[in-house]
């Protein structure tokens, strides 16, 4: 992919609700409340000092509950939601200050989004969903044809091209929907709680995909969820917002191992750590030489996996080595297990 | 205790001389600019002429062909061409085949042109609400005011004839395409708008490929409800003009000739069934896989 710089960075981003959101922007700044803020001035504080530097070609998850503000960021991102005061660096241009037709350019050729509720046009059949991005560019029939027919069979819709929304399940819908935004060749792709309305099994599968594809694809994913379990699973960095704010950010180890507050702690308590802490991150650091011969593992093994390869052997230990092979450290069973059960301890 | 029981109205003379001046000088309006307003419209007459011409000497076979190949088209479905061939057959044996061609030609020629005008006001009232705000009053008073009111300018302007008749008409049948345009528009689903904002649509684009296209069932059902109200116009239209099957309701009522009324009556209900199977099929046709989405 040519284009050149795929990271966005949000600095100081401000949304507030209501009938004149711009005078209310500094006493928020200097610390004027979400409740009192609503109560006496009769506006809603909808994003409170967010900055966020979402790397290029990484997935980056933003978390919260319903409220948290995180439809309201990604939306941001393309700008079908002005903010009150902020701003948004993509490829060194500010979208914010982005006037209508370069705005527009940029939302048909730089971003594509994956809707909740898929927002597909029930009008057409899937494979003119699917092309609807390349038709509103202006890309010729036959090439958009093409193309969309590519992305239908990566997605797994062989053989629906001429059905009509309506006669798909949730899941296969939304597998039109991400065709749709792939087929797009946008750098940035947002998806707004897109596996949130799809049931379990279904979803695991999507996230699956998703993963799948993006080892090949290195597109700067924005992912809004509510879903820790699919955050972790799923996020390179995640942030986590409350009531318009960042409460944490990080990745999947610094939330499970280090959660910033009680209201992230009570997120984490129901995850199943074992699935996605990595061995990497309890380990001892230490440059040993093989004078014991313990069994090796994958710094990015999961404890999950760890305690079951240990558990094969004797031994109660092994080294941890890095994708080269090389050694970094040792952890123990002991460890595992300890990791495994701790509601946080000091690290 | 009289001023209770006396409405405390405007003085009398003021209202009389009131009255002269505005009757007054819209007489010399009418004196002054008849004419040219008259000519003004001469185009159109060609243009109802035509089309009536056109309707009224086309073979009865070929009427009937082009009818039952609409409802096909419309419907894709036999029980509505039978419905629609069995009424016009049914019409032509009570002698009234050229009445009623004359009449669907008129209801034809102001469906046609209630269209052509109140689809783009639908649009506009929708894009813009300040427009859509004066509009929607202008609306109300359309469809509550009595024809026969607003039949005195036109007469008084046009005379009595066709072209009175036909203005008469779309003024009456107009409302319900421009408001169900924009109602259509206003809901389509929040969510696939935004999805098209997201995509890069411009303002057009978003229009002609997503509102539009959503909003076409209900359009149809605007347009439907137009041609019904066209029809219900006929029988007052004739009272300044317009020939067919409502003049003959009229002579009926005039001379108290109760199956003259009866036959042209159905004739008329027989044409509304028509275009009403035609126009509804249609629209359910469209709204086919605009059924809801799967949860």
């Amino acid at each position: 992919m040519s284009k050149s710089d795929a990271s966005i960075d949000i600095r100081a981003l401000y949304k507030i609700f209501g009938n004149s959101p711009k005078q209310y922007v500094d006493a928020v700044r200097s610390g004027l409340s979400k409740a009192e803020l609503g109560k006496s001035h009769k506006h809603i504080l909808g994003l409170n000092n967010i900055n966020i530097s979402m790397p290029a070609g990484k997935i980056q998850v933003i978390m919260g509950l319903s409220g948290s503000g995180k439809s309201t960021l990604i939306r941001h991102i393309n700008r079908l939601i002005e903010p009150t005061s902020g701003s948004i660096t993509i490829d060194g241009r500010n979208i914010l200050d982005m006037p209508e037709t370069e705005l527009r350019d940029f939302r048909r050729n730089w971003t594509a989004m994956v809707f909740q509720r898929f927002a597909l046009l029930p009008h057409r059949t899937v494979i003119d969903n699917v092309t609807f991005g390349l038709e509103i560019r202006g890309i010729d029939k036959a090439k958009s044809r093409d193309i969309g027919v590519r992305w239908i069979d990566r997605v797994g819709l062989v053989g629906y091209e001429s059905r009509y929304p309506h006669e798909l399940s949730g899941g296969m819908q939304q597998r039109v929907g991400l065709a749709r935004a792939l087929s797009n060749d946008a750098s940035i792709l947002l998806m707004d709680e897109a596996y949130s309305a799809l049931d379990p099994l279904i979803r695991t599968d999507m996230q699956a995909m998703l993963l799948e594809l993006q080892k090949e694809l290195k597109k700067t994913i924005v992912f809004i969820t509510h879903d820790l379990d699919e955050a972790l699973r799923i996020g390179d960095r995640i942030v986590i917002l409350r009531d318009g704010s960042i409460v944490q950010e990080g990745n999947s180890q610094d939330i499970l191992l280090r959660p910033a507050d009680e209201y992230i702690k009570r997120f984490v308590k129901d995850v199943n750590r074992g699935r996605y802490i990595k061995i990497e991150a309890i380990m001892e650091k230490a440059r040993i030489s093989d004078r014991k011969s313990l069994p090796k593992l994958k710094a990015s093994t999961t404890l999950e996996v760890a305690a079951r390869e240990l558990t094969k052997t004797s031994h109660d230990a092994a080294f941890v080595t890095d994708d080269s092979g090389r050694t970094i450290g040792v952890v123990s069973l002991r460890q595992i297990t300890a990791a495994l059960s701790t509601t946080f301890g000091t690290p | 205790m009289d001023w209770i029981f006396e409405f405390p109205q405007l003085n009398p003379d003021w209202l009389l001389s009131a009255k002269r001046f505005i009757d007054g000088s819209f007489r010399t309006l009418t004196r002054a600019y008849g004419g040219t307003i008259e000519n003004g419209f001469y185009p159109l007459q060609r243009v109802l002429i035509f089309i009536e011409n056109v309707i009224t000497s086309a073979p009865w076979p070929l009427v009937i062909l082009v009818l039952a190949g609409t409802a096909w088209f419309a419907a894709r479905r036999w029980s509505v061409v039978a419905t629609v061939v069995a009424l016009l057959m049914a019409i032509g044996m009570l002698g009234l085949w050229h009445d009623a061609m004359k009449t669907i030609s008129l209801v034809f020629s102001a469906t046609i042109f209630s269209i052509a005008i109140g689809f783009p006001l639908g649009i506009l009232m929708n894009r813009f609400k300040r427009v859509g705000g004066i509009l929607k009053t202008m609306l109300d008073i359309m469809q509550t005011m009595p024809p026969f009111v607003y039949l005195i300018p036109v007469v008084m302007l046009l005379g009595i004839g066709r072209v009175p008749g036909f203005i008469a008409v779309v003024i009456y049948a107009i409302p319900p395409i421009i408001r169900l345009t924009d109602l259509g528009i206003r809901l389509v689903d929040k969510e696939v708008l935004e999805a098209a904002d997201a995509y890069g649509c411009s303002q057009s684009q978003k229009l002609w490929k997503v509102q539009l296209p959503l909003a076409m069932p209900t359009i149809m059902a605007g347009i439907n409800q137009t041609i019904m109200m066209a029809l219900g116009m006929v029988v007052i239209a004739s009272m300044i003009g317009v020939q067919g099957l409502g003049l003959n309701v009229l002579q009926a009522i005039a001379n108290q000739y109760f199956t003259q009324g009866i036959f042209n009556g159905f004739a008329i209900v027989g044409i509304a069934i028509i275009f009403d199977r035609i126009s509804q099929a249609y629209g359910q046709r469209l709204q086919k896989h605009q059924g809801t989405t799967h949860e």
